[in-house]
């Protein structure tokens, strides 16, 4: 019955070519729209080099001090981590790294901007680095405050023309490196592994980073598996409650999460939300759902004045023993057909979007693509479109009475 | 096979009430080839509707078999209009975007019958009709006679108990109206197929075992 079902779609599609072209149009559009924007969140937050341990990496992105008058809230200081945080059961790597600067460098007559991190050995064991040249700094590196550097690609291109980078010396806003390492290019909204330069933090200008709980850090934390996550946030914030805070401040807050938890803490702009990744993937779904229900309604009116031309149908294959769940069943069908051949063109059309704004630049290091992830985010959009445009127009056809239908009528 | 006893229909709208059927009492025998004949708006269609179970009548009985059915639920009344009844319509009613095999095929779809036996039995009726050689055409393809004999072919495909054919040959030819009822009339005598025909034709009247006449909603022989 499905092939026969099929079939009828298909030759549907082809009936009247006007029609078909605005529904596939609107149905493509709006899919279009959808797959870009789960290309992009899933270029941001899925497993993708160096951040491929994702499930059990917790970030802390963000901590809040707060007093009765006074409120601080931004990345937490080196010393929260380094003098709270490390030995926590269940975590076997932490990793404390500040946030991106940027700073000059004058090479050959020209200015160059780059972004610098200072980090630590951790770093590049926690997150997966393929070295295209040379490797990691290491512990003896950062113990000994060595002058030592990790680039990127375009780094390497802006200072050496591409050429072999390791070895060579680099000016950093008034500091030598010397380059032991080159890696790939880490897209801007990863926020945690993206840099063009990456030194040790006892490269810094002066030491008072190592006293300060609050300003210019974040930490990562790479678990030995991922189901102690829960346990690893309780001892985190029983460690919180032993910290000694500024006297404005009678409180610390924070939450060791994952990447897209953290993003979403910050998107919602609740600091102490209880799950907030749950509550941005509601948020995001329901934008998903809202964005399709204008262009729903719009094809279910298409829909239902089409199906008067199908009235005669309708009355045959009652007359004949279909009953209105069958051609319930039936009309939904056909409506999910052509939202998937609509989701087909729309995961083609992405491909060629995406190609585009890849070759843009429009965000530096970026490179989106699609994967069966997509494709299957594809095909869960076009299911839901299919259904939500197609279920009135269908129960309304299914409630024709054989007389109604066979004498064409559809009020 | 058909009883109705006291049947009555009535069309009701906001402003009008129509009586299309009053009073109608009427017993069709199986294997019977029964014409109903009255002048325009008598009640005839209506009258083939009940019978064929595509409305409801708003007082009386209709029993099929022997089982009173009025009271039916949809679902269930769509089971024995697959399993008992098929329809020949004035016209034709095939669905254009189908093959014609395709169209012969639509009442095994509702029923627990596999693609390749469907195939078969819809090729069958298709032969019965002497269509066979026109099974991948499209009805667009097909002259109006040869429309009617798909439309046949798809009412008798399910092998029902009762063919209803409401005014089979109003949209033919005179000739190609007398092949269509020879094969009617061929489907009452080989297989049996108890047969009710609306017709406006007294010859092909002439040609049923009996003829009902209505008028103004009410049967007057």
């Amino acid at each position: 019955m499905l092939k026969n079902y099929l079939k009828l779609s298909l030759k549907i599609l082809g009936r009247r070519k006007f029609f078909t072209f605005v529904s596939l149009f609107g149905i493509g559009f709006t899919l279009l729209v959808l797959t870009l924007a789960a290309a992009m969140l899933d270029h941001i937050f899925s497993s993708y080099p160096p951040e491929t341990r994702g499930e059990r990496t917790l970030v802390i992105d963000n901590v809040r001090m707060q007093g009765k008058d006074s409120m601080s809230t931004g990345p937490g200081g080196y010393a929260l981590f380094d003098r709270y945080m490390r030995g926590i059961p269940q975590v076997e790597r932490l990793s404390i790294l500040s946030q991106p600067e940027t700073v000059i460098s004058y090479w050959k007559g020209a200015r160059l901007k780059s972004l610098i991190k200072r980090t630590d050995a951790d770093f590049f064991r926690i997150l997966d680095f393929e070295f295209v040249e040379g490797g990691p700094f290491g512990e003896a590196d950062v113990g000994d405050g060595r002058f030592v550097a990790v680039i990127n690609e375009t780094t390497r291109a802006k200072f050496f023309g591409g050429a072999p980078a390791v070895g060579q010396a680099i000016e950093v806003d008034g500091q030598t490196f010397k380059v032991v390492g080159v890696v790939p290019d880490v897209p801007i909204f990863r926020l945690m592994a993206t840099g063009d330069i990456y030194v040790p933090v006892t490269t810094a200008k002066t030491d008072d980073y190592k006293t300060r709980l609050r300003g210019g850090f974040h930490a990562l934390f790479l678990l030995r598996d991922k189901e102690a996550v829960e346990g690893v946030q309780q001892e985190f914030k029983a460690r919180l409650g032993k910290v000694e805070l500024p006297p404005q401040f009678d409180r610390i807050y924070a939450v060791p999460e994952t990447f897209f938890a953290s993003f979403a803490r910050l998107f919602i702009g609740d600091f102490e939300a209880e799950d907030a990744g749950g509550r941005m993937m509601a948020i995001l779904l329901t934008a998903a759902a809202l964005f399709m229900i204008l262009p729903a309604v719009n094809l279910v009116n298409l829909n239902v004045s089409r199906a008067l031309e199908r009235a005669s149908e309708i009355g045959v294959r009652r007359a004949f023993g279909a009953s209105a769940r069958d051609l319930l069943l039936q009309f939904l069908f056909e409506n999910v057909v052509i939202s998937v051949v609509g989701g087909v063109l729309a995961l083609a059309s992405s491909a060629i979007v995406l190609a585009l704004f890849n070759a843009s630049d429009l965000i530096p290091y970026a490179h989106f693509s699609l994967n069966w992830r997509i494709a299957a985010w594809g095909f869960a959009f076009a299911l839901a479109f299919g259904v939500i445009s197609g279920v009135w127009p269908a129960w309304r056809l299914s409630r024709l009475t054989p007389i109604q239908a066979l004498a064409g009528g559809v009020k | 096979m058909i009883r109705l006893d006291n049947v009555e229909k009535v069309y009701r709208t906001d402003r009008i009430e129509t009586v299309a059927l009053s009073g109608v009492n009427l017993d069709i025998e199986e294997g019977e080839f029964v014409s109903v004949m009255g002048p325009s708006g008598c009640g005839k269609s209506t009258l083939m509707h009940l019978m064929g179970l595509l409305d409801a009548p708003s007082k009386g009985t209709i029993s099929l078999g022997g089982a009173v059915v009025t009271d039916a639920s949809d679902q269930a009344l769509a089971r024995l209009r697959n399993q008992s009844i098929g329809f020949v319509f004035q016209s034709f009613h095939l669905i254009p975007d189908l093959s014609v095999l395709d169209n012969v095929e639509i009442p095994l779809l509702y029923r627990k019958v596999g693609a390749g036996e469907r195939r078969k039995a819809a090729e069958a009726a298709l032969e019965r009709v002497g269509l066979s050689a026109r099974q991948h055409h499209f009805p667009s393809q097909l002259s109006g006679g040869q429309q009617q004999r798909v439309a046949i072919a798809r009412a008798i495909v399910g092998k029902p108990r009762v063919l209803l054919a409401d005014e089979p040959t109003g949209n033919l030819d005179s000739q190609m109206g007398d092949e269509i009822l020879s094969i009617l009339q061929d489907l009452n005598t080989r297989e049996k197929t108890t047969l009710v025909m609306v017709t406006h034709d007294p010859r092909q009247a002439e040609k049923t075992a009996r003829t009902i006449r209505m008028f103004d909603g009410r049967r007057v022989n």
